[in-house]
């Protein structure tokens, strides 16, 4: 189960950093806090899926929600992620073609932000 | 070693975890099953319970989902039974290339494909009065 999600601000960039197992009963918990996130404004997320070491699709359609969400606001989402077991799952839908992935948080925000 | 672990949960997804670590645990027993082989079979069997447990919050089910793990020399085979008003495995609408914009419309409908990708057979029997999953994964494969 999801236990907590860690919000701080890094350069332009908002760190939504989660823990736990992400799956029908944790997504929402994401989905709620992406869409807080949105509708005040900030557009450039980074979602740490470091202390993540279960997901499923509920999960990832959590994400793939989250992607939409920023887009439709001209913004970006990047993910940290180095659990082989959680990209698995993102590999074995292809959405690992959608995302863009940093090995930890310090490589995702020292990314420019695009306008 | 062989055997049969059957839990009945409520229908809320609360109690997601509490199934994969028992399926986890059931398969972790079983003959040389590699950690990666019990992980895949922890993800499928997420993906049937979590389907049961929506089909039985969409029709107002109040019955328990039934997971049944049925561990052999050979094998091990895990059922999740829900009393919803069923689906055809056959006839899912497929997902757009995820290089479309409008795969980002779509957040659910990996679930079986998933299934069968994670297992070594899935089997699924669905009806009116409810769906049987049946994930299989050989030990020693």
């Amino acid at each position: 189960m999801l236990s907590e999600i860690r919000r701080s601000v890094r350069n332009q960039w908002v760190v939504l950093a989660m823990t736990g197992e992400l799956d029908l009963g944790s997504s929402p918990v994401l989905r709620q806090a992406v869409v807080a996130e949105v509708a005040d404004g900030h557009h450039h997320l980074v979602i740490d899926l470091s202390g993540v070491d279960f997901i499923d699709s509920a999960g990832l359609g959590s994400v793939v929600g989250a992607l939409r969400r920023v887009r439709s606001h001209d913004g970006h989402l990047l993910l940290v992620c180095s659990e082989q077991r959680v990209l698995r799952a993102f590999q074995m839908c292809d959405l690992d073609r959608v995302f863009t992935f940093h090995v930890d948080v310090d490589s995702a925000v020292g990314t420019p932000v695009r306008v | 070693m062989s055997g049969i672990v059957e839990l009945r949960v409520p229908a809320v997804p609360e109690y997601l975890q509490m199934v994969r670590s028992v399926v986890g645990a059931a398969a972790s027993t079983g003959a040389n099953l590699k950690p990666e082989r019990v992980s895949d079979l922890r993800l499928a069997v997420s993906e049937a319970a979590t389907n049961a447990m929506e089909a039985h919050g969409l029709s107002g089910v109040e019955d328990r989902v039934v997971i049944r793990c049925d561990l052999s020399a050979s094998q091990i085979e895990v059922e999740v039974a829900d009393c919803g008003p069923g689906f055809d495995p056959n006839s899912l609408p497929p997902l757009p290339d995820v290089d479309s914009p409008d795969r980002l419309r779509h957040e659910s409908g990996l679930g079986v494909s998933l299934m069968y990708h994670l297992t070594d057979e899935t089997i699924v029997e669905s009806h009116g009065e409810g769906t049987a999953v049946r994930l299989i994964v050989h030990f020693g494969d």
